[in-house]
């Protein structure tokens, strides 16, 4: 089948709003006729079920957690970007545009990243209409901050749980549609499979994972919001239970999965301290606006560090070396996120590293606090205030903007960062590839849309902090909406979709074959044995770099380790009953197949872009290399053994921007 | 460390649950609390026996997922801090540790340490929310100023991550202080005024017939609450009833 973005023609300016302009629409009494299942709750699912509802179609939303309020959106720290200009600083909805393809490294879709600067404004608005608390100056206006890869101040925050404040938002927009009637929802329930009818998406197969009962639901179409796919590593910031299922059966069953390989690896997370850890806590790259990256500039200070014998507080200004600011002067701290865990990753393996396993670089506040400590001592008039004294003022100022951050840091690590620099080490945290849609979001599958992380569209090989609450609510609110009417405008006399047909018993026999497998499956390992496994095997030879050997032993690995699983997977407790372990074994089953998938996307991609940095395409500075013949999106498509996954590529044209060397310099 | 732990197990709503006593060794004191919980776990699936059953998911303290009553206190004794952000290195070796579910008629049991706060849901469907369409076309953002005092006591109020440890730590179960951060929110804000009235009366009303206890100003709730919730919004809830009751 031939890859078809289907992105209006015209100028890119124009694109959405004559798109808008003359779509279908579907009148509201022939909305109340029509069924949409939302699978996620989460800043993207949770808009759409909301805005859905609000236009008046039938909603029943999906979320494995206890409550909408609980997806992972709900962690997202820093804040979201928008192209407001409130700052004057001379932003625009085409430099937001710009920056977001450039941070993506040139390897997203112009229309679509053009439709989701354009829409950022009207997102703050929304929210503050909702009642979103977000940061505010002494004249009641809105706040901004900076985040990496950008020259200007378009992050809207709120404190550092902006994230929560956003989902919180759309959580309230969904409980006034439950409370009308028109979202019904499905908590601890999760998503086993989509069926089919006639080529069309129509429902789907639910499991609830209180009483384990299986369940079929029927729609008119299928939103899949199910958010990215981290977890394959075992450690990442994910949360617990976010996983890949709904993505993965959906490609099971043809849409195809782009870009597997681009993963966003965070510069700032609390380095891991032992085998038991079940998960990493990422620190927001908003600490970046104040804090400053160092390791020891001698082996020697790094040795006793490590041992104990100094303390970094020790060291002069003169044996740091204040890596990013020295290699990256234009954007210094702040460069994307790819540059930032690249580099710390290069001064780690060179040995420089200050922790115990050697994998930690020092986020420094010591010079904030000095700064602002300052500020305030002329703001209030104090004269030769002594160092102790300004101390204290810039910590107070240091505590107000991150207070949070700090504390959850002391928490974990047992160490005050005011003091002390806070230890820091890249990890997984987003993934850009995801489920391939077009300009509409519809996947290869009509009636199946895929929106928020779990689809691949907007940030190519590499996401910008703040961009991801952006896509979600964009995805949910804006966009969605609209392309949705234009398919559903087709099903106003298709009636109700019923459930006791063929396709519903073929989907559901698939679920109940693969749970009863499991539960009588008197395998001798538990499943987290096996997803440990594949963690360190996707970390190892996935990770932050890769070659052409590690990938292809990864494919082997991988297939010889999923082998083990069915053969060996221990899963205790029955079916019809609150059973985590059993839904973690198909969780960790999809990963198992997934991951390999991952490895060949980025075997086949020969060259470096964004996350995804193969070692024999760097410039001679260490820098990615991107290569003009890969310019396109890999979308694969299912055959059976993901080994044998089919290649199908969308070419990318960039008319509105100069493809460039990605520099920061 | 080596330690015994006392953790009630209940195979379902229907079932009558009990304590049992476990023992782990070995416990790094960097090990948060729940990873002592996947080392517990892991014992049990390689020696063929049910894991307990928690509550868990961002483990980073903002989902609001986790619960459990950990020695007698919601979230355990730290202060400040969800049961995923409880570290080891607040026990000692050979500590006898009890974990129970939290306890509110309102919240019943599904299984071990896992129990419904559905309850929650339902009192936000009451009026949790400010009544505007999600359609974009709303003032720009900057239209209507908001005093910086507000909107950062509006922020304090809206951490709240739902996780129930007030409703548990009430001798009364009571959910006032959940309730009375989200009318609060909204109450000092601009928007949240047009439906002030309303919301604070249905949100009140389906609280009291979820079974929730009334408030006694014992303020264990503020003490145990992972996030800080001031008492002063139960006393702003109140004023906002009365306002209602009375206009």
């Amino acid at each position: 089948m031939a890859l078809d973005s289907r992105v209006p023609k015209g100028p890119i300016k124009d694109k959405w709003t004559d798109y808008k302009n003359h779509i279908d629409l579907v009148n509201p009494a022939n909305k109340r006729h029509i069924d949409i299942i939302v699978v996620g709750t989460g800043l993207a699912g949770g808009s759409a079920a909301a805005t859905l509802a609000e236009l008046g179609y039938n909603v029943k939303a999906f979320a494995y957690q206890d409550s909408p309020r609980r997806a992972h959106s709900i962690a997202a720290q820093g804040g979201i970007n928008a192209a407001k200009n409130y700052q004057g600083d001379g932003d625009s909805t085409y430099r937001l545009f710009y920056d977001t393809v450039k941070g993506g490294d040139y390897r997203s879709r112009e229309a679509n990243v053009y439709r989701l600067a354009e829409v950022s404004t009207n997102i703050i608005d929304q929210c503050v209409a909702q009642g979103v608390p977000f940061a505010r100056d002494y004249g009641g206006l809105l706040d901004n901050r900076s985040f990496g890869g950008v020259l200007v101040s378009r992050t809207f925050y709120a404190k550092g749980q902006t994230g929560q404040q956003l989902l919180l938002g759309a959580y309230s927009a969904m409980n006034r549609q439950i409370a009308r009637g028109k979202i019904e929802m499905f908590n601890r329930h999760e998503m086993l499979d989509v069926v089919k009818v006639d080529g069309k998406a129509r429902g789907i197969i639910a499991r609830n994972l209180v009483t384990g009962e299986i369940e079929r639901h029927s729609a008119h179409a299928v939103v899949i919001a199910s958010g990215g796919y981290g977890n394959v590593y075992f450690l990442s910031t994910n949360a617990m239970g976010s996983n890949v299922t709904a993505a993965w059966k959906i490609h099971k069953k043809g849409a195809y999965f782009a870009n597997p390989c681009y993963t966003q690896i965070h510069p700032t997370c609390i380095p891991r301290s032992g085998d038991y850890q079940s998960k990493l806590t990422l620190m927001s790259e908003s600490l970046r606006n104040d804090g400053r990256i160092w390791v020891p500039k001698n082996m020697d200070d790094v040795k006793a560090i490590r041992e104990g014998r100094k303390q970094p507080t020790d060291l002069s200004e003169d044996e740091r070396d204040y890596y990013l600011e020295r290699r990256y002067p234009a954007f210094g701290n702040l460069v994307p996120r790819d540059v930032a865990s690249r580099a710390a990753k290069e001064r780690c393996d060179a040995g420089y590293g200050v922790n115990a396993t050697g994998e930690a670089v020092y986020l420094d506040f010591a010079a904030a606090i000095n700064r602002y400590g300052k500020e305030q001592a002329k703001i209030q008039n104090i004269e030769n205030a002594s160092d102790a004294k300004i101390y204290e003022l810039g910590q107070a100022i240091v505590q107000a903007k991150y207070g949070n951050l700090f504390q959850m840091y002391e928490k974990i690590v047992d160490q005050n960062p005011y003091k002390t620099p806070m230890m820091i080490y890249p990890a997984v945290h987003y993934t850009m590839g995801g489920v391939w849609v077009d300009y509409n979001l519809m996947t290869t599958v009509p009636g199946l849309y895929c929106i928020g992380e779990a689809n691949f569209s907007d940030h190519g090989a590499n996401r910008l902090g703040a961009s991801a609450l952006m896509q979600g609510l964009a995805d949910g609110y804006f966009v969605l909406p609209y392309t949705i009417g234009d398919y559903l405008s087709d099903d106003i006399r298709t009636g109700k979709i019923p459930t006791d047909t063929k396709a519903f018993d073929e989907a559901e026999k698939e679920v109940t074959d693969r749970i009863n497998f499991f539960v009588n499956n008197k395998g001798t390992k538990s499943v987290d044995y096996f997803h440990k496994k594949l963690g360190k095997i996707m970390w190892d030879k996935c990770g932050m770099s890769r070659n052409e050997q590690g990938l292809k032993e990864a494919i082997e690995d991988i297939s010889a380790l999923r082998a083990e699983f069915w053969k060996e997977v221990s899963v205790p407790g029955g079916d019809k009953e609150f059973n985590e372990e059993l839904a973690k074994a198909g969780r960790v089953a999809d990963f198992l197949e997934l991951g390999e998938l991952f490895a060949k996307d980025a075997l086949v991609r020969e060259e470096s872009a964004g996350g995804h940095f193969r070692e024999e395409h760097q410039t001679e500075e260490g820098e990615a290399k991107r290569r003009k013949e890969f310019q396109y999106v890999s979308a694969w498509e299912y055959k059976g053994e993901p080994k044998d996954a089919v290649l199908h590529q969308e070419a990318l044209v960039y008319e509105n921007i100069e493809v460039k060397e990605r520099s920061y310099k | 460390m080596n330690l015994t732990l006392k953790i009630w197990r209940q195979k379902d709503s229907n079932t009558k649950g009990q304590m049992v006593d476990y023992k782990v060794t070995e416990i790094s004191e960097h090990m948060s609390f729940l990873e002592m919980m996947d080392v517990l776990n892991e014992q049990l699936v390689n020696s063929g026996e049910e894991p307990v059953a928690f509550d868990h998911d961002c483990r980073e303290g903002i989902c609001g997922m986790c619960s459990m009553y950990i020695n007698g206190e919601a979230h355990g004794p730290d202060r400040g801090v969800t049961t995923c952000q409880l570290h080891m290195r607040m026990f000692k070796d050979g500590d006898t540790i009890t974990i129970e579910p939290f306890r509110a008629a309102a919240f019943p049991v599904i299984k071990d340490l896992v129990v419904n706060r559905s309850a929650f849901d339902r009192i936000q469907h009451a009026g949790g929310y400010i009544s505007v369409n999600t359609s974009g076309n709303t003032q720009d953002a900057n239209a209507t100023p908001i005093s910086k005092h507000a909107a950062d006591e509006a922020m304090d109020a809206a951490t709240c991550i739902g996780c129930g440890a007030c409703v548990a730590s009430c001798k009364n179960s009571s959910a006032m202080l959940f309730v009375g951060a989200k009318v609060s929110q909204y109450a000092l804000l601009p928007q949240g005024q047009v439906e002030a009235t309303d919301r604070v009366k249905n949100m009140v009303a389906q609280m009291d017939l979820e079974g929730f206890g009334n408030c006694t100003n014992t303020g264990a709730c503020e003490v145990e609450c992972p996030k800080g919730i001031s008492l002063d919004n139960i006393a702003r809830m109140n004023r906002e009833l009365i306002k209602a009751t009375l206009s």
